[in-house]
């Protein structure tokens, strides 16, 4: 549905994004994760032919950016980063503004329009001016303005900043109604939104793309170590030492000292198995008491937190 | 060209909900109104004293004596009116972001400009219908000339035409409204006074400061003389900024 291939947007001399490649395809939400000024938002623009790319290609339901445009922009439903909005306009009357640019027949306008605002949960503010609407409800009322004409891609650039928790709730409900049928992506940095609704994860640092897979495969595959939870009795310093010692251990962090009983430790180990037999082995050789052994997974957040952090050299 | 007519609507209802159009109209009418006001007082006086004089009433014209500086003045007050009605049309756009809402929907940049252009043509429009009050008004004491009086009004019109388009192009260029705002009166100040300095410039250069001025093809008309010249002037300024804003519109599609 989108291809993206070898995509570099350069402002001036100063580069935003760098041979960025990925496609998705028809009915897959892809989450667009990176750190603020990585080059999402550029991204999106080049996506939605707002702005031109230095170099590339990228065709949305088989039509060229550059070449096509007006056809790629009426497969398009976009909300824009802040969301901009007609603030001396009705609700309806922006609605209606957009669902005759985006030709939507003369005859089911009213109705398409009613049923927007019923999914965005906007149809009790109508008749009201934009500029009188909370950020919650503005949110809401560009997402109606994404979906005036049914597109089958839907590009989102943080749709649920600014909104209460319920809101959310009621957003990524739509969102995820709507994906089956929709292409979407969703721009964000809330990342446990993108663990609950997005089928791959695409990670940008820098303007690069620096990891590509599934929610679960970044972190489990994608990691280069284990994380172990121990709990040992023993005396602490000598335990951390000899912790240390085995092969296969990369880090050992004695974790919050109890007042009383055993000690923790979180480990990190290289990806073989053989790390943990030989840390049992020595454990029990030693004659201290194995409490408890524990793999931690990493949440999406380390797995973030890390790539982008480890590219700067931190 | 079929998104034209939402874009002049939502345009054109902008004007009205905002009161830029109300303040405009309210400030240009009482400073015409205020124009006619004193010359025909004037007029009058003059008429008055040619009971006695028969010399003095033989010049005595009510279209020559009081509208024809009446349309000239109006000319130089749209000059300072016009740049506050185009100031908006584009920088407001590019400073709160909605154009980039607009421009990813279907639509064409061609369709945006003639779209936003048109909605200030109306507004200005019935903003010189408001000011045939005036004329209106005089038929019910004196009997001026038809003929100059609609030309003047079309001259008015073809005026302002090149004013709006020079001001489109400016608001186009930049996204702050100030700006536009103030180079647009400085071009549009320096085509009024650009003749002035015709008569020292020597045949050649006088010649061509002369056909530049903006206000100076507007002579014609306010006399009654519809030349092509003077219109051709008008289309071309207005056709030619609007060629430029498109031009710039579009440069965003390619430009790094």
């Amino acid at each position: 549905m989108i291809e993206v291939e070898g995509l570099t947007k350069y402002y001036g001399p100063s580069r935003a994004i760098e041979n960025v490649t990925f496609s998705v395809n028809r009915g897959e939400v892809l989450g667009f994760l990176g750190p603020n000024g990585s080059g999402k938002t550029t991204t999106m623009r080049i996506l939605t032919c707002f702005m031109p790319a230095t170099r590339g290609s990228v065709r949305v339901a088989g039509h060229d950016v550059f070449r096509n445009p007006l056809e790629v922009k009426k497969n398009i439903g976009y909300l824009p980063e802040n969301v901009p909005l007609y603030t001396d306009m009705t609700v309806r009357g922006f609605l209606n503004f957009f669902a005759e640019i985006k030709g939507v027949e003369k005859g089911t306008r009213k109705a398409r329009i009613d049923e927007v605002m019923a999914n965005c949960g906007v149809e009790d503010v109508g008749d009201k001016l934009i500029s009188k609407l909370s950020k919650g409800y503005r949110q809401r009322v560009g997402l109606a303005q994404a979906l005036l004409n049914n597109p089958p891609v839907l590009i989102l650039d943080e749709p649920t900043t600014g909104l209460d928790p319920r809101q959310i709730i009621e957003i990524r409900e739509l969102i995820r109604r709507l994906s089956g049928e929709k292409t979407v992506i969703l721009c964000t940095h809330i990342l446990p939104e993108v663990e609950m609704l997005c089928g791959r994860v695409l990670i940008i640092n820098e303007g690069t793309v620096v990891a590509e897979d599934t929610p679960e495969n970044l972190t489990t595959g994608l990691q280069r170590s284990h994380r172990i939870h121990l709990q040992v009795e023993g005396p602490a310093a000598e335990v951390a030492a000899s912790l240390e010692e085995v092969p296969g251990v990369l880090r050992v962090k004695q974790s919050s000292p109890p007042s009383s009983g055993p000690h923790s430790y979180d480990l990190e180990v290289d990806k073989s198995d053989e790390a943990r037999k030989a840390l049992a082995r020595m454990i029990v050789n030693r004659g201290w008491g194995l409490l408890e052994m524990r793999t931690i997974d990493l949440s999406l957040e380390d797995v973030f937190v890390k790539l982008v952090t480890t590219e700067n050299g931190g | 060209m079929r998104n034209f007519l939402p874009i002049f609507k939502k345009e054109l209802a902008s004007y009205f909900t905002s009161p830029i159009a109300y303040i405009v109209y309210c400030m240009f009418l009482i400073i015409v109104g205020y124009l006619f006001y004193s010359g025909i007082s004037f007029f009058s006086i003059l008429s008055f004293q040619s009971l006695n004089n028969p010399n003095l009433a033989q010049g005595l014209n009510v279209t020559e004596g009081v509208f024809r500086p009446l349309y000239l003045n109006m000319g130089v007050i749209l000059l300072l009116m016009m740049p506050l009605l185009t100031m908006r049309l584009f920088a407001e756009e590019k400073k709160s972001g909605t154009i980039e809402l607009l421009l990813t929907n279907p639509i064409r940049d061609v369709e945006v400009l003639l779209g936003k252009y048109a909605a200030c043509m109306a507004v200005y429009l019935v903003m010189l219908l408001l000011t045939a009050l005036f004329p209106a008004f005089t038929t019910l004491v004196g009997s001026p000339e038809a003929g100059p009086i609609l030309s003047s009004y079309l001259g008015l019109l073809l005026l302002g035409a090149s004013f709006i388009a020079i001001g489109t192009l400016v608001s186009s260029l930049t996204e702050n409204q100030i700006i536009a705002a103030a180079v647009t009166f400085g071009i549009l100040l320096l085509l009024w006074v650009i003749s002035w300095s015709a008569s020292f410039a020597g045949p050649t250069w006088g010649t061509l400061l002369l056909h530049l001025s903006a206000t100076e093809h507007f002579q014609n008309f306010a006399k009654g003389v519809v030349d092509t010249q003077d219109v051709i002037y008008y289309l071309n300024l207005s056709v030619f900024c609007l060629f430029l804003t498109l031009r710039s519109l579009e440069s965003k599609r390619w430009r790094g």
